[in-house]
């Protein structure tokens, strides 16, 4: 079990602005992000857009935003679950929280901070009937293990790297059959990738549908074949063991949703005093949080954090006095 | 009126909505949407990142050309038309004037 003070669902850059301003106050701080790396979307979405509006910073990239942030967090020693989603929440005997991740992994914390921006991200879905009866059974939307598909006849969907490069591997004498669907006749993967497949494709190797998208799954407990609705060839069917669809990431809010939290548009009500929430030790900053005025902006963001911290300190400990110190004065002093 | 047009947006109920639209104020047509209250996410803010404001174009307007970006980003989303555009890729400007789209259902 991890113990903390703060826990922190969400290592954006809320997130890790909140783990500095806690340091400050001695408080230490634990992540949990679902991404395999800290930034929030300014790492997974954009880290190469710069943004403007960073106070003193006419113009930084979203992934030196976090390079830094990091770097001002690390005195204070944040803890990091990454590529774990959390999941489900608790109380125990002493009043503190659990915090359990899609991996099992369990958090104990008295308070509890949701930075988690837009959500966590999770593999884009395609909108095709039954499609959850076969998740697991046939449909995957990650491929962990190349070797789970030796022997195997593949589908993979998607125009973009991912679906490029697992397509080309699983051809290369893996699976015993693939198939690469792609709505456009354009791939937006690396040229030499599409070339590659290209060629797989004249060699036989490879089964290349473009103008084509899957619209229905089929079999009974396990999936035997999809449907698929080409501009060229009109309905297609096809037999196959696995279907991977690969779209993208988006992000969802999650199993959040149903942590007794009041909920606005998918976004977590808060009092704009010290940003807690409806439950009384569980505070929402950034982009999660909603309240009369909100505006999602990092800079907002950064200033709920520094809030949220100061009511933290007086909830855990409820007999200290807390005075406000500036760090010109007594300097950072990490643990 | 001057620095303003009119477009209409036909929600996911099939209302159509008739919104004036700022020229002067760098405003695309997913914020536009958003302003007027109407069920448009914009997640990622309008760097066509996310398709939430993915819409159709229902009009003979004469649009720009979708940015490889655009066209990336409809790759990875569903329900796509030949006429799909995102909205947040569509600013406004005289050449909207008369626009009609009508938005994509949600995943």
């Amino acid at each position: 079990m991890i113990q903390t003070d703060i826990l922190i669902i969400g290592a954006g850059p809320t997130g890790l602005f909140a783990v500095f301003e806690a340091g400050l106050l001695k408080l230490r701080c634990h992540l949990i992000d679902a991404l395999p790396q800290a930034g929030g979307q300014c790492a997974e979405i954009y880290p190469k857009k710069p943004i403007y509006d960073i106070p003193a910073y006419p113009s930084i990239l979203a992934g030196e935003l976090v390079d830094r942030l990091m770097e001002q967090a690390a005195p204070f020693d944040p803890g990091f679950t990454l590529g774990e989603r959390a999941d489900a929440v608790e109380k125990d005997d002493e009043g503190q929280f659990i915090v359990t991740t899609n991996k099992g992994t369990r958090h104990r914390a008295p308070i509890i901070a949701i930075a988690g921006g837009l959500g966590s991200f999770e593999p884009r879905k395609p909108p095709v009937p039954n499609l959850a009866h076969f998740e697991d059974r046939g449909v995957e939307y990650i491929i962990k293990d190349p070797q789970f598909y030796a022997g195997k006849k593949v589908v993979i969907s998607g125009g973009g790297d991912s679906a490029l490069d697992w397509a080309i591997f699983l051809s290369d004498g893996v699976a015993k059959e693939v198939t690469l669907i792609h709505r456009r006749t354009e791939f937006r993967g690396h040229l030499d990738s599409v070339q590659k497949v290209m060629d797989l494709a004249a060699k036989g190797k490879l089964r290349l549908m473009t103008n084509a998208e899957v619209v229905e799954v089929r079999g009974e407990d396990h999936l035997t074949g999809l449907v698929c609705k080409s501009k060229d060839e009109g309905m297609v069917e096809l037999a196959t063991d696995h279907w991977v669809p690969l779209f993208g990431l988006s992000p969802k809010l999650g199993p959040i949703a149903d942590w007794n939290l009041n909920i606005e548009k998918n976004a977590i009500e808060v009092d704009t005093f010290d940003y807690s929430t409806n439950v009384p030790g569980i505070y929402a900053i950034g982009d999660i949080n909603t309240y009369p005025g909100k505006l999602k902006l990092i800079l907002c963001g950064f200033h709920e954090a520094t809030l949220m911290v100061q009511s933290a300190f007086k909830r855990i400990y409820p007999e200290k006095n807390l005075v406000l110190k500036y760090t010109t004065v007594n300097g950072v002093n990490g643990f | 009126m001057d620095g303003m047009i009119k477009v209409t947006v036909i929600d996911r109920e099939g209302v159509a909505h008739e919104l004036d639209g700022p020229t002067d104020m760098g405003m695309n047509m997913m914020e536009l949407c958003k302003s007027a209250e109407l069920p448009v996410e914009g997640t990622c803010g309008g760097m066509a990142m996310c398709a939430s404001c993915h819409m159709y174009v229902e009009s003979e307007t004469d649009l720009p050309e979708k940015s490889g970006d655009e066209e990336d980003m409809l790759d990875e989303a569903f329900f796509v038309e030949d006429n799909s555009r995102l909205g947040c890729q569509l600013h406004l400007s005289e050449a909207l004037d008369g626009l009609v789209v009508r938005l994509a259902p949600v995943g």
